[in-house]
């Protein structure tokens, strides 16, 4: 199949208007007649769901959580970008376009960023006019920082709760359709299938999980708003329940996966502790704007450190290493993620790291309470501070912090049209779920703004376009074979999995296919390492299907069966992510290839044989995937190599 | 450390439950609380033994979804946190634990310790927006909102939903939740239109819940994991009675 | 009228009855107190006995007291439809519970303190105000006025040990009821504000809870003393 990016003709700036007048309506009377189910009720799902409602479809949102809150946007800290200019610092749509393309090392398509810079402003307005309580300056207007690097003041934030403001936006304009009976929500419902009749995707098949029911859904359109699939690592710093289900079972029906091996290692995450531990928390990357990253510079004081015989204040200043200051002398401590994150590893891998585990790196806001006062920094970070004390039990306003990279945001996806459709017509990818609007790399407090342009901005005029053409008619009901068909499939692979009752557990199968992928496809990688991770992700998934133990039925709320089936996909998924690295044959983003690097050790992209989109195409089980180009033409901005010195 | 866990269990909500003894001998003191019930769902996989249930899923505290009564308290010993956020440092070698789910006639326990907070959603529901269609907003610098509002608004819309301050309350009232709610948007110019029908419907749903009333001990804002305030509750009397004796509703 | 009914019936309109009732009864006490002091006078019952006689002859104050009457009724009623709705919210308690490590002990226990104090009231009302009504009190004759002598019914009550204590006990229920109860009467009718609430606080703390009942308390005390003659 021939990929169709479907970008329209035209200068960059008028695409999209171009493209909206260019799509089909659906007349308002008739837009009651058709049927739009939303899987997920993030910042991408609940915006779509509520917008969507407000133009007269009927919607049924789904969510596994019990309430369409909890959906981990909730957990975003540190801002959302827009295009507004009001620092008049030199903002603009075209600026911001620039940034995210240059961020994304130039993996994404002019088109949808540009799309994506230009809704950013209404993103922001839509989301004051809901009451999201936005920071503000005494004046009463909206207060900016600058964020993740980027030289201008354009990103909005709540504290650094703006994650959580913007998602209770969606939700409260979600709830305010559910009270107009528009919305139909349904909560603790896993979303298991996708059913594609003649080519286009007709519904889904959920289970309930309290009841362990197995039902079928039917719709004229679905949309896929299920968030990333970092939980592949089994430690990363999204929630525990994330997961990949939803997509990968949509892959396996037709739908194309996009670039999965880009995976954003975020540099300030509070660093591993035992193995018992089940997930990494971020502290937000502002906290880069006022904290100094180093580590000893011999490593006979690190070794001291590690071995809890001196602490980080006895080491002299001149004894210390501000190793992104020393390398990059412009950013400093503001290199993009990719950059920072390396670096830590770097300085671990030399035998530098500090903490027990010798993989931590120090951020010192000393300088900065000398500078500005324990005050303002308290002001600031306070509530970061007081976290990283709850989880660590060290004071940050006296000892350093500990950080370490660790996975954050996969920037792969399903790969999606500029309508955000999946190569199954009627079939929609929005927000993280999809591979579109990042590239290899997504710059900070740019996911929530492309969540919520998916679902605000973008969908609610582009499946019009859909839905207009095939017409209220094109619709299946549930008691088509196909569903019943899809529910039997459901059914079978919850029996399989409960009647294998074997010796280890879903989370012993999880911790050993995470170590795979960190130890090989991680923060750097190899041709020889992904081969060998490789097979042992094919040797471990067969493993899986021999030896896991789920107990219980399917009968009933069933928390082992729920992660067996997700733990089942990542052993897959796996599989193709080191795919697609090995084939990647360049550095570029969060992809870093150790056989491509400049050598100063920086990224290296070939631009002449890589700039494409991976598009892979599901053809059996245990079957190799096969690769399809999505070639990505650069008329607008030049391709240079990144430099952050 | 050796802990001895009493942990509520309880096959669904038709059938009674009992506190159910287990012994855990390797915690580190770095552990969560929730990362110990990972280690004892393991060991109870091992040994054939059906799982404790309990709702998790951000473990960083701003998801809302956890919530155990622990040793008494909701979310545990430390003020200012989510159960997911306590660790087992805060717990002594030895110590006999024991965890409940919250007790709420509003919250039926659905599973061992995990609860249906639905009713939360419905208040929501009730009046919890502010009525704006998607692309009708003025430019967002057009409503201007003074620093403190703005302030106030955030300390209010911080709330997590989790449901502690109902299960610390000895009415199992659900004030400070809908309070924060409706202080969110009584403070802000956004929300003046709507005002007084949102403070109307929202504790209208609230009662019909089957929450108790407040009795302003205090106990949920000390338990909640956003430490939100009682102010809040002032300002929903002060707002629902305002929006009683103004309103244009003589239906009730 | 359905709002009315409605609003007062919910569960923030309850406590508006349960507030405004409760705050009412408390301004009651400044002027009982007030009164009572005369019983500190030396004058042989004189400036009491009158002082009673002008509550119990004043159109307003009686108006006044039948609203008292009420109050107090409404206010006991109240209580108990909403102690039985609170306690139906949680048909399950808690096996294991640490409530002291969020609140104080007289805010979740108003229930009991109001109970002891509805009883005292009974009580007291019987010695003093029933036998005042209905009972055959003697007559004082100041300057040629009769007058009921409350003051020698006061004089026998206040002479037995037991009785003293009953009503040293219940004005420590008394100060326990108000200390949350007089400031949580405010926050029920959304009072509350940076610079006014810590007056409310301190004038339910300590004019409420602590001066007013400790006035009551030294009353039975002053009086025991003084007809066993330690005083």
């Amino acid at each position: 199949m021939e990929l169709d990016s479907k970008i329209p003709e035209g200068p960059l700036a008028e695409k999209w208007a171009r493209h909206k007048f260019g799509l089909k309506l659906v007349n308002p009377a008739n837009k009651r007649k058709y049927d739009i189910i939303v899987v997920g009720t993030g910042l991408a799902g609940a915006s779509a769901a509520a917008s969507l409602a407000e133009l007269g479809y009927n919607v049924k949102a789904f969510t596994f959580h019990d309430s369409a809150r909890r959906a981990h946007s909730i957990a975003a800290q540190g801002g959302i970008n827009a295009a507004k200019n009001y620092q008049n610092d030199g903002d603009s749509v075209f600026r911001l376009f620039y940034d995210t393309i240059k961020g994304g090392d130039y993996r994404a398509r002019e088109g949808n960023v540009y799309r994506l810079a230009e809704v950013s402003v209404n993103i922001i307005d839509q989301c004051v006019a809901q009451g999201v309580p936005f920071a503000r300056e005494y004046g009463g207007l909206l207060a900016n920082r600058s964020f993740g690097g980027a030289q201008v003041s354009r990103t909005f934030y709540a504290r650094g709760q703006t994650g959580q403001q913007l998602l209770l936006g969606a939700y409260h304009a979600l709830s305010r359709q559910v009270a107009n009976g528009k919305v139909k929500l349904i909560t603790r419902t896993e979303m298991l299938d996708v059913i594609v009749v003649d080519g286009k995707a007709r519904g889904i098949i959920t289970r309930n999980l309290l009841t362990g029911a197995i039902e079928s859904h039917s719709a004229h359109a679905v949309l896929l708003c299920t968030g990333g699939y970092g939980n592949v690592f089994y430690l990363s710093t999204n929630a525990m329940n994330s997961n990949v289900t939803a997509a990968w079972r949509a892959h396996k029906k037709g739908a194309y996966f996009g670039n999965p091996c880009y995976t954003q290692i975020h540099p300030t995450c509070i660093p591993v502790k035992g193995d018992y531990q089940s997930k990494l928390t971020l502290m937000s990357e502002s906290l880069r704007n006022d904290g100094r990253v180093w580590v000893p510079k011999s490593q006979q004081d690190a070794e001291k450190i590690r071995k809890g015989q001196i602490k980080a204040n006895d080491i002299p200043e001149d004894a210390r290493d501000y190793f992104l200051e020393r390398r990059y002398p412009s950013f400093g401590n503001l290199v993009p993620r990719d950059v920072a994150s390396r670096n830590a590893k770097y300085v671990c891998d030399e035998g530098r790291g500090v903490a027990p585990t010798g993989l931590a790196v120090y951020l010192d806001f000393a300088d900065a309470i000398r500078r500005d006062g324990r005050k303002t920094i308290e002001a600031k970070y306070g509530n970061l501070f007081e976290m990283y004390e709850k989880i660590v039990g060290d004071n940050p306003y006296e000892t350093p912090m500990m950080i370490y990279p660790a996975v954050h945001y996969t920037m792969g996806g399903l790969w999606v049209d500029y309508n955000l459709m999946t190569t199954i017509p009627g079939l929609y990818a929005l927000g993280e779920a999809n591979f579109s609007d990042h590239g290899a790399n997504r710059l900070g407090a740019s996911a929530l703004m492309q969540g919520l342009a998916d679902g605000y901005f973008v969908i609610p005029y582009t499946i019009g376009d859909y839905l207009a053409t095939i017409g209220p008619g094109d619709k299946i009901a549930v008691d088509h074979p196909a569903f019943k068909e899809g529910e039997q499939r459901i059914h079978d692979m919850n029996n399989r999995l409960l009647s294998i009752k074997g010796s280890k557990t879903v989370d012993e199968y999880h911790k050993a296919l995470g170590h795979i992928m960190w130890d090989y496809c991680g923060m750097s990688r190899n041709a020889e390492g992904l081969k060998k991770a490789k097979k042992m992700i094919q040797e471990l998934r067969a493993e899986f299907w021999q030896n896991v133990r789920v107990l219980g039925t399917n009968e009933e709320m069933n928390q082992s069966l729920e992660h067996a089936g997700r733990v089942a996909d990542f052993l897959e998924l796996g599989e193709l992510m080191v795919d697609d690295a090995l084939h990647r044959e360049e550095s570029c983003g969060g992809h870093f290839r150790e056989e491509y690097q400049t050598e100063e050790g920086e990224a290296k992209r070939d631009d002449a044989n890589f700039t494409y989109v991976a598009a892979w195409e599901y053809t059996g089980d245990n079957k190799p995937e096969v690769l399809h180009k999505e070639e990505l033409e650069f008329e607008n901005v030049k391709l240079t190599q990144r430099s952050y010195k | 450390m050796k802990i001895t866990l009493k942990v509520w269990r309880q096959k669904n909500s038709n059938t009674p439950g009992k506190l159910v003894e287990y012994q855990l001998d390797n915690i580190s003191p770095d552990m969560s609380f929730l990362e110990m019930f990972d280690v004892l769902n393991g060991e109870l996989t091992k040994k054939g033994e059906e799982i404790i249930a309990f709702d998790h899923d951000c473990r960083e505290g701003i998801c809302g979804s956890c919530s155990m009564y622990i040793n008494g308290r909701a979310h545990g010993p430390q003020t200012g946190s989510t159960t997911c956020q306590l660790h087992m440092r805060s717990f002594s070698d030895g110590d006999t634990i024991v965890v409940e789910p919250w007790r709420a006639r509003a919250f039926p326990v659905i599973k061992d310790l995990m609860v249906d907070r639905t009713a939360f959603d419905r208040i929501a529901q009730a009046g919890g927006y502010i009525s704006v269609n998607t692309g009708s907003a003025p430019d967002a610098n057009e409503i201007p909102v003074p620093r403190e509002v703005a302030d106030t608004a955030m300390d209010a819309a911080q709330c997590i939903a989790c449901g502690a301050c109902v299960a610390a309350c000895k009415n199992a009232s659900a004030m400070l939740y809908v309070a924060a709610k409706v202080s969110h948007f009584a403070v802000l110019p956004q929300g003046q239109a709507e005002r007084t029908m949102r403070a109307e419907r929202m504790v209208a749903q609230m009662d019909t819940e089957g929450f108790g009333a407040c009795s302003f001990t205090g106990a949920c804002s000390v338990e909640c994991p956003k430490s939100i305030s009682l102010d809040h509750i002032a300002r929903l009397n002060r707002e629902y009675l305002g929006a009683k004796l103004t309103s244009n509703n003589v239906q009730g | 009228m359905a709002w009315v009914t409605q609003t007062l019936s919910s569960s923030l309109g309850r406590k508006v009855i349960m507030s405004l009732t409760g705050l009412f009864l408390s301004s009651f006490l400044i002027v009982h107190v007030a009164g009572n002091l005369q019983l500190f006078k030396s004058d042989g019952g004189r400036a009491f006995n009158e002082y009673t006689y002008f509550m119990t002859h004043n159109p307003l104050i009686i108006t006044i007291s039948y609203l008292l009457y009420t109050s107090i009724l409404v206010h006991a009623l109240m209580s108990i439809v909403l102690t039985r709705h609170n306690q139906a919210s949680r048909p399950v308690k808690y096996a294991y519970g640490r409530p002291e490590a969020n609140s104080t002990w007289s805010s979740r226990n108003m229930g009991i303190l109001g109970t002891v104090l509805f009883l005292f009231i009974v009580i007291h009302m019987r010695t003093f105000w029933y036998e005042m009504h209905f009972g055959s009190v003697p007559m004082a004759e100041y300057d040629g006025k009769q007058y009921k002598d409350l003051y020698a019914v006061v004089l026998e009550a206040f002479s037995q040990w037991w009785y003293v204590l009953l009503y040293v006990i219940c004005m420590v229920a008394l100060g326990y009821h108000l200390v949350h109860g007089f400031q949580s009467g405010f926050q029920s009718l959304g009072i509350r504000h940076k610079k006014y609430t810590p007056i409310i606080e301190f004038l339910g703390t300590f004019v409420f809870a602590i001066l007013i009942p400790a006035l009551f308390a030294a009353m039975p005390i002053y009086v025991f003393l003084q007809v066993h003659g330690i005083i």
